[in-house]
């Protein structure tokens, strides 16, 4: 059975990413007090690239063409090994979150190589700053597996969710600060504000949509669905190790799946909001405050694991 | 087993003899691939022997073969165990990779008989030192191994910088034997003689532990490239030829390493869990430093040696947790932590003798080393870029490749660390995990940097131009070492099943407990911990983007037309315009250089009226460097000054000198006799 | 009961992370109202052990720790930041990664120093030590790292947020206990209030450096 649960949960990483995206913006619009576009509109977007001619630099090689579907598949890949509504699925013991957060690193290593090909100086910029923010965010997320694994005995997302599922961590302080810095690793990673602004195309500001700068056509569209195939696998990592209410557990049946998959629509619906909300409620940071946020939630990370000590016998 | 050591020496033999071949055919063209193909062939042969030796179990504790060569009373001795099986494949397949290149490369460089008759000497003395079963012959391969890579390092002399570096190198080598020599004389103090078997039996008290593995820290870590002992490093290995460097960096460090495991881990078992720490600690600082001063450098072969340092600090942070394990009493994760350290050896040969190979390439056919004037080579080096691409990805640590299963393993390794009940682990373990975590992300921005700039975007000077990719041989080497980065990451559990007996003779547990090994899945301790399957990983990926591609494809358009790049409308034809190197570690080097490398920006602004360039200049001191060895070379030069009056002695001065010496260590000698 | 202990556990490290939010911060206004957030972590944190421990005086504390620290002082400090015309900027004479970093490693200390001493306390007193024990020590790393007298005056009455937390903590401590602490925030307060307005007619500035160059210490 898990097969098939997982090839569900693969199509329903890329079925509702844009749905995701869609209603953070639609959010984000009502709070300024705009009607703002469908929260479909995201698909449309995505069809409608599909569509377009590509236009390709001059200077462009074969890795610049060839970096989507990596960057893609990549996220694709890490996103479906993500337990969303059940822990019965049959990547699970291929990975667990190093993995996962390796596979990241390595879609987000092809894009910043793309940046670089054409040559131009926009791509350099958005490189440069995109791997400045991943050396600090990357730690920082790995000392949170750090924290998960001292406090739930398994690096493996699955195995987390099965021990807080049976009450074996409960109010945890380490918990507390390992959710911050992983809201804040998350914001990082998925270019959101106030690191950057995935709305923006002014060029000074831009990390994220410089890098991609020079892409179009069906090479921007798998670009975008990657982008917003991230969000939603953070926006499923943080339910499943904080919220993981409502995921099936092996032996479950098919009622199980059902209420996996409600609960699972549910987080990821208040996830949206919860992300609308900050980030009409915040502004951008400078580029040179980044380190600070970064190291901030590099040195949380830290803390939680080091105050772990204090209330459990590790 | 006693064949195989034997087959192991006759096969060092036989490259001894390619150095006066080598010299004695030094006008034929056709002698240096000759030469360089003998010692492939030699190599694939020790390979051989070496995976043997792994794969037959029964090879622990076999007797050895001894010599009547050396020193009358004690012979020379030799030994083949799992732990020498380990290092000779290590080491071959590096050697292996480095001749085949050689074969192409070696009778094209300045100047071929320099380095053609040198180069079997250092294989041999590579190989020497792994067969060492005592102290003498250790050091004899020891020496080989630095006095000929010295020479290696003198080819291109005529360089003022070439010079410099080898006089660095050579004290450095001198002081590291030094300390090696002063930790066998420790080891051997209570025993009979200087053989291993001898040392094996003796028990040291804590005194003599702390000197032991102080000197062996010393010793070992200098050649290793340690941080503060590495600064000779990033100098010395650039300045040989390509080949050489890639089996600098790739091997010779790794058989530093293995003097320091044999010692530690085999010849006495005493050092404490303090040592483990202090190891850990030291590996973690060691690999985010390398790594940083790799991110500040613009010359290929220099961010390749420094990128050395930082893995050197990897493995003695599994080395430190191995120590520490042991010391507690926990054999399985000991054994964990050793098999992931010697994955991580394993991968680094691999992947630094490939890029190493693959920047020489790059260098040989455009004749420039400083990054910020090439560019472009992608489209005129495919097999060049692609191979060095695996590289850099391996050694970013990015999933499936080789470099992301060690580093998993260490840090699978390095989690549970806080199980064991000391304080400075306790606290000591997230300190060195988010600096390891560190390290990997800012190799990853590191290599994303290199390979950019040189393969990517366009090209920056004239010189990238007429680029080739190199010839067959050269070809075959880096294709070989590529292929050898994917199958080592993707069967993880073969490898991990090799090693298994290695643990068992410095352990005494096989990896059975430490790594659950149902194919294909990796899971250190239980199952339940959190597992890994390259296979699966690669797997699954390659569907998906089989899927995503057929997708595509058949949905969208198919239709493509090729334009100037856009860059937001400001078309700039200038190749000038693109990124640099050094502006693309910028914000890295704010953020950590300002404060470790007292890094500074000046900025140079012409006046309006004025006819001038604008200049950025980027000033960064090596702290190391200014605390540590500049005072040093200051104290030396004084010395050395003093001790210099020496020199205008008159003979019979020299002679009071020779006799108070002499008188010296005979009151001495005649002190200890009264005194037993 | 478990619910209890780790509730209070929660609160107590939300006012350490509110410690570090201080150290974080560069902008004065963002220290007083970070300062501000503490204060009420802090009398939330009060209330929590009076309603578990069942012991109605520190509900007076919370009380306190509400409306003097989270509402008076730093309407005042903020009054003050206006009414002198001080610089909107914190300057720091140590990098806020530096800082931050010390933090983590006074934290460490303080559980190193604080757990053996009470290994026969119960687990909530031991976890409540130590967390207090690190919000005093960050109000002292702030104090020394912030040039600007503002900051240290915040440094000062996060180190004071640090012993109440430890007061609240352990059974039986008398109220008078608390009442003298905050009355002494209440002093230094005006203490502070007037040394302000003496360095700045004399020196023209906040900054402190200009009463060590008074002093001859640079």
């Amino acid at each position: 059975m898990s097969a098939v649960w997982q090839i569900l949960q693969a199509l329903l990483c890329v079925a509702l990413a844009p749905l995701l995206t869609g209603i953070v913006r639609w959010v984000k619009a009502r709070l300024v007090g705009r009607r703002g576009a469908s929260p479909i509109q995201p698909y449309r977007d995505l069809i409608r690239l599909l569509r377009k001619e590509l236009v390709l630099a001059q200077d462009a090689s074969w890795l610049f063409r060839a970096a989507p579907y990596l960057v893609f598949s990549l996220t694709w890949l890490a996103a479906a090994m993500v337990p969303a509504f059940t822990t019965n699925l049959l990547l699970i013991p291929a990975a667990d979150l190093i993995t996962l957060v390796a596979l990241l690193g390595a879609a987000r290593f092809f894009l910043a190589l793309a940046g670089l090909d054409v040559g131009t100086s926009f791509g350099g910029i958005g490189t440069s700053r995109e791997m400045m923010i991943a050396s600090l965010a990357e730690p920082a997320m790995l000392m949170i597996v750090f924290t998960l694994s001292l406090l739930a005995g398994t690096t493996a997302p699955a195995r987390i969710v099965d021990h807080v599922l049976a009450g074996g961590i409960g109010l945890e302080v380490s918990m507390g600060m390992a959710l911050i810095a992983l809201i804040l690793v998350a914001i990082a990673e998925n270019g959101r504000i106030p690191i950057d602004n995935p709305a923006t195309h002014l060029e000074l500001t831009m990390v994220h949509e410089a890098m991609v700068l020079e892409y179009s056509g069906r090479h921007l569209a798998l670009i975008e669905a990657a982008s917003m195939v991230r969000l939603l696998l953070y926006v499923s990592l943080l339910a499943c190790i904080f919220a993981p209410w409502g995921i099936s557990q092996s032996g479950k049946g098919e009622i199980g799946i059902l209420i996996g998959l409600a609960s699972y629509g549910a987080k990821i619906a208040l996830g949206a909001v919860a992300l609308g909300v900050f980030e009409t409620a915040i502004a951008k940071m400078r580029v040179f405050r980044y380190a600070d946020f970064l190291g901030g939630a590099l040195l949380l990370a830290v803390l939680a694991t080091i105050v772990l000590y204090v209330s459990e016998a590790v | 087993m006693k064949t195989l050591a034997a087959q192991a020496l006759i096969a060092i033999a036989l490259l001894l003899v390619l150095c006066p071949l080598a010299i004695l055919g030094h006008r034929l063209k056709a002698i240096h691939a000759l030469v360089y193909g003998a010692a492939t062939l030699i190599s694939i042969h020790l390979a051989g022997l070496g995976v043997m030796g792994l794969l037959d179990g029964d090879a622990i504790g076999s007797a050895g073969v001894t010599l009547p060569i050396g020193l009358p009373w004690l012979r020379a001795h030799f030994r083949f165990d799992a732990l020498s099986a380990l290092f000779l494949v290590v080491v071959n397949l590096g050697t292996t990779a480095a001749s085949l290149y050689g074969i192409g490369y070696g009778g094209h460089l300045a100047h071929p008989n320099r380095v053609t008759p040198i180069y079997p000497l250092f294989l041999a003395g590579l190989n020497l030192t792994l067969l060492a079963d005592d102290a003498f012959v250790f050091l004899i391969g020891w020496e080989f191994m630095s006095v000929s890579s010295w020479l290696l390092v003198l080819a291109d002399h005529e360089k003022p910088e070439n010079r410099e570096a080898a006089t660095t190198y050579l004290v450095m080598a001198v002081l590291g034997s030094f300390c090696l020599l002063g930790a066998f004389g420790v080891l051997a103090m209570n025993g009979e003689d200087y053989s291993f078997a001898a040392m094996r039996g003796a028990v040291l008290d804590t005194v003599e532990v702390t000197l032991l593995v102080g000197l062996v820290l010393i010793g070992a870590g200098s050649k290793a490239g340690v941080v503060p002992l590495h600064a000779w490093l990033p100098l010395a290995h650039p300045a040989a030829p390509s080949h050489v460097s890639a089996l600098m960096s790739g091997v010779m460090t790794k058989v530093a390493l293995y003097g320091l495991v044999r010692i530690l881990f085999d010849l006495n078992r005493q050092a404490d869990w303090e040592w483990g720490a202090l190891l850990m600690l030291l590996g973690a600082a060691t690999a985010v430093l390398g790594i940083l001063y790799a991110l500040m450098q613009t010359d290929i072969k220099r961010i390749l040696a420094y990128s050395t340092v930082e893995n050197v600090g990897v493995v003695l942070l599994g080395l430190g947790l191995a120590l520490a394990f042991r010391a507690s009493n926990e054999p399985a994760l000991a054994a964990l932590a050793l098999a992931a350290g010697f994955y991580h050896v394993l991968n680094h040969a691999a992947m630094k003798t490939l890029l190493f190979l693959g920047a020489g390439a790059v260098a040989a056919t455009t004749a420039e080393r400083n990054i910020e004037r090439l560019g472009g080579l992608i489209r005129l080096m495919p097999v060049t870029a692609v191979t060095f691409l695996i590289g850099s990805a391996a050694i970013s640590a990015l999933p499936p490749l080789n470099g992301f299963v060690s580093e998993w393993l260490i840090l699978q390794t390095l989690f549970k660390a806080p199980s064991l009940p000391m304080w400075t682990m306790k606290f000591g373990a997230p300190v060195a995990g988010a600096l390891l975590a560190l390290s990997a992300a800012l190799a990853a921005a590191c290599f994303v940097r290199a390979f950019g700039i040189v393969f990517l975007g366009r090209a920056r000077s004239p010189a990238t131009l007429d680029a080739r990719d190199p010839d067959p041989w050269m070809r075959a080497a880096l294709i070989l070492t590529a292929g050898l980065c994917l199958l080592l990451g993707i069967l993880p559990v073969t490898v991990t099943s090799m090693l298994s007996d290695v643990s068992q003779s410095l352990i005494g547990v096989d990896l059975s407990e430490s790594i659950i090994q149902g194919w294909p899945w990796l899971a250190p301790v239980s199952a339940a911990r959190g597992s890994y399957s390259g296979t699966v990983v690669v797997a699954s990926g390659l569907l998906m983007i089989l899927v995503t591609a057929i997708v595509i494809k058949g949905f969208g358009t198919r239709k493509i037309r090729r334009a100037p790049a856009w860059d937001c409308g400001h078309v700039e034809d200038n190749p000038a315009t693109q990124y640099t190197a050094s502006s693309l570690a910028q914000p890295l080097r704010r953020v950590f250089g300002t404060s470790l490398f007292a890094a500074r920006e000046q900025v140079e602004m012409p006046m309006p009226d004025e006819i001038a360039p604008a200049r950025l200049s980027v000033r960064v001191i090596d702290p190391v460097w200014q605390g540590l060895y500049a005072p040093a070379i200051r104290a030396v030069d004084w010395l050395a000054n003093r001790i210099n009056r020496l020199q205008s002695l008159t003979v019979r001065r020299h002679l009071l000198l020779m006799f108070l010496t002499l008188m010296v260590m005979l009151v001495l000698a005649a002190i200890r006799r009264m005194l037993t | 009961m478990n619910f209890h202990y780790s509730a209070a556990h929660l609160i107590g490290a939300l006012v350490l992370l509110l410690g570090f939010q201080l150290l974080y911060q560069r902008r004065i206004a963002a220290v007083i109202r970070s300062f501000a957030v503490q204060a009420a972590a802090l009398a939330l944190a009060a209330a929590w052990q009076a309603y578990i421990q069942d012991s109605p005086h520190l509900y007076i504390t919370a009380a306190i720790a509400l409306v003097f620290k989270a509402m008076i002082v730093p309407f005042a400090l903020n009054w003050l930041v206006v009414r002198l015309g001080i610089h909107k900027t914190v300057e720091t004479a140590l990098g806020i990664g530096p800082t931050m970093m010390i933090g983590v490693a006074l934290v460490a200390l303080s559980i190193v120093l604080v757990l053996p001493v009470t290994q026969n306390a119960s687990a909530l007193t031991r976890e409540n030590l130590a967390l207090a024990m690190s919000v005093v020590l960050l109000g002292l790393l702030m104090m020394i790292t912030r040039r600007n007298a503002v900051s240290q005056v915040v440094g000062f009455m996060a180190l004071e947020n640090g012993l109440i937390l430890a007061a609240v903590g352990v059974k039986g401590m008398p109220l008078v206990v608390e009442m003298s602490i905050a009355f002494s925030v209440l002093v230094a307060m005006i203490l502070f209030g007037i040394f302000f307005y003496r360095i700045r007619e004399r020196f023209d500035s906040l900054d402190l450096h200009y009463l060590e160059s008074f002093r001859g210490e640079r």
